[in-house]
């Protein structure tokens, strides 16, 4: 047996070597320029139909979870807005799929991909819900996994949350490698994927967001057999993209294609998210602008060639909330509507407070997801952590939030205002990305297009930008 | 000494990149410190708390490290009350 040089730069060489050969598939064959490919083509080269997808999904236990009005907050909503104002705010609950959350979906195609190609297990760098998701997923289909997590600091501290993660992953049988924070998680990955011989079940391969597709899909199907109409919005979780792009991919194979696709998460600017100090400081572990930002306005810094989840190319508008703002909606919609889930997934929810007071009465909003609560995952052990941890915790007006210093949850509903994002400013952080990729005197035609695509605007607003990159 | 015995459920801990070893890009206080693994497997030898230890993980694999911790277990919870949280929602507020 050859021994391998497994030293940081070496094994980071090998990146594109090891994942060819984890994932049985060559990005090399979409790859057009260093920014632009074939995206839609290797969206269809999974190889998978949309009836295929469902048909795996509900032999592991995924999908075709409800869809529940939330009467009292809705109501809520409306006595604190303008006459005629006041959309009726729907709550897709996708902490009933197996393990909890959503990621299920997005778990369940790489599985079965992996099963189908002979692998023996599958890999999983996170720290999200998207851990147990695969181990759940592994399990169902005989395989073995590994989910390589970032959990602790330097003084072997863990977010409750992040550990509850870990937990669940462990008791759906997966081996956890539990590291301190940095962005070496990556080179571990690749190190184990190595070693093993596993499958990459990476989040953004196209079979993690074609998974996310039916989610989309069940959406426009539920509302439009209870109110007869499409949703006028749908608000997503955004960290990675792959929630809201495949979410919204699955609206537009379903004909929804005057529905706004809302991105939200909560804001953390200012924490910096390879900090052992900041770690934590933060009581979001996802969701928040420290992935949501920086995936949104470069998809291709992740672990496979191109992202599959590009939240541009789908994006209507990007909400930011405050984690005060959150912790207070999770609180009513468990005093409120009778329904404990967990604090990332009631990120969206609280930026369709927000947006149901601006729109008219007889619309609606969907909150696409929810997520397991329990011991860690729970906005108290957040809170109460956070206060361990040095970090002010009050009522008042969440304008006063500052993340990693203070806490400050609404004392009434009418606070909970959150802020807009500008789309303008995000997309042109793009294109500047794409500037360092790929000099901007060698974008060809096709690598407008591609990028006028990707950032959901025509081919002249690139041309007029470029010159000013 | 306190030699625990082969087939005990353990953690190991393993520096994976010294301070010197890791990325090139971290900001300061990250830099400054080890890139480490915790792991749990069942112990191979028997071995005592602070050694070199080996294990297997649950899924079968050997790996190595300094045993750290005998039975590891969770003890995360719902943390102690808060009370900004308690009326929210509720008669008292609305």
């Amino acid at each position: 047996m050859t021994t391998r040089d497994t030293s940081y730069s070496a094994v980071m060489a090998r990146r594109n070597e090891i994942m060819k050969a984890s994932m049985g598939m060559d990005y090399d064959d979409f790859i057009q320029s260093p920014i632009a490919f074939d995206y839609e083509r290797m969206m269809r080269e999974t190889g998978y139909t949309h009836a295929d997808i469902v048909r795996i999904q509900r032999e592991t236990k995924v999908g075709d979870t409800p869809l529940l009005e939330l009467r009292n907050l809705t109501a809520a909503v409306r006595k604190i807005s303008e006459p005629g104002k006041g959309a009726t705010i729907l709550v897709k609950d996708e902490a009933a799929n197996a393990s909890g959350s959503f990621k299920a979906r997005r778990a369940s195609i790489s599985a079965f991909e992996a099963a189908r190609k002979g692998y023996k297990g599958m890999i999983a760098a996170t720290s999200g819900n998207y851990g147990a998701a695969v181990a759940s997923q592994a399990a169902q289909r005989g395989l073995k996994c590994i989910v390589i997590q970032e959990v602790y600091d330097s003084r072997g501290v863990g977010q409750p949350e992040i550990v509850e993660k870990g937990r669940a992953c462990e008791a759906y049988g997966a081996e956890v490698l539990k590291l301190t924070v940095g962005p070496e998680l990556f080179y571990m990955q690749l190190r184990t994927l190595e070693e093993t011989g596993f499958f990459n079940a990476s989040l953004y391969t196209p079979f993690g967001v074609r998974g996310i597709e039916t989610l989309g899909v069940e959406i426009a199907s539920q509302v439009r057999a209870r109110y007869s109409k499409d949703p006028n919005a749908v608000v997503i979780t955004h960290a990675g993209g792959g929630n809201l792009t495949g979410t919204a991919r699955g609206l537009l194979t379903a004909g929804c294609d005057q529905t706004r696709i809302v991105a939200c998460s909560v804001d953390l600017s200012g924490l910096h998210m390879a900090s052992d100090r900041d770690f934590n400081r933060k009581s979001f572990t996802t969701g928040h602008t420290g992935f949501g930002v920086p995936f949104a306005t470069w998809p291709d810094r992740v672990d496979v060639p191109r992202n599959a989840a590009r939240s541009l190319r789908y994006m209507d508008e990007y909400q930011l909330v405050t984690q005060g703002e959150v912790f207070y909606v999770t609180e009513l919609l468990t005093k409120m509507e009778g329904l404990e889930r967990g604090p990332a997934g009631n990120t969206s929810l609280t930026a369709a407070v927000t947006l149901a007071r601006q729109m008219d009465r007889e619309q609606i909003v969907v909150v696409q997801e929810t997520e397991y609560t329990g011991a860690g995952k729970h906005h108290n052990s957040q809170l109460a952590f956070a206060r361990q941890n040095g970090i002010e915790v009050r009522r008042g007006d969440p304008k006063d939030n500052v993340p990693g210093k203070a806490i400050v949850i609404p004392e009434r509903l009418d606070q909970v205002w959150g802020k807009v994002q500008d789309m303008e400013h995000l997309r042109l952080s793009y294109l500047k990305n794409a500037a360092r990729a790929h000099p901007v005197e060698l974008w060809s035609e096709n690598d407008v297009a591609f990028l006028a695509a990707d950032l959901k605007v025509n081919p002249e607003w690139v041309q007029q930008k470029r010159r000013s990159l | 000494m306190n030699q625990i015995q082969p087939g005990t459920w353990v953690e190991i801990e393993q520096v994976v990149l010294t301070p010197e070893q890791r990325a090139p890009t971290l900001p300061e206080d990250t830099k400054q410190v080890p890139y480490l693994l915790r792991v749990s497997g069942f112990l191979i030898e028997p071995a005592e708390l602070g050694d070199p230890a080996r294990i297997r993980t649950i899924i079968g694999r050997e790996l190595s490290g300094v045993l750290k911790t005998v039975n590891p277990s969770y003890s995360h919870s719902f943390g102690t009350v808060v009370p900004e949280l308690l009326t929210i929602g509720t008669e008292a507020e609305r």
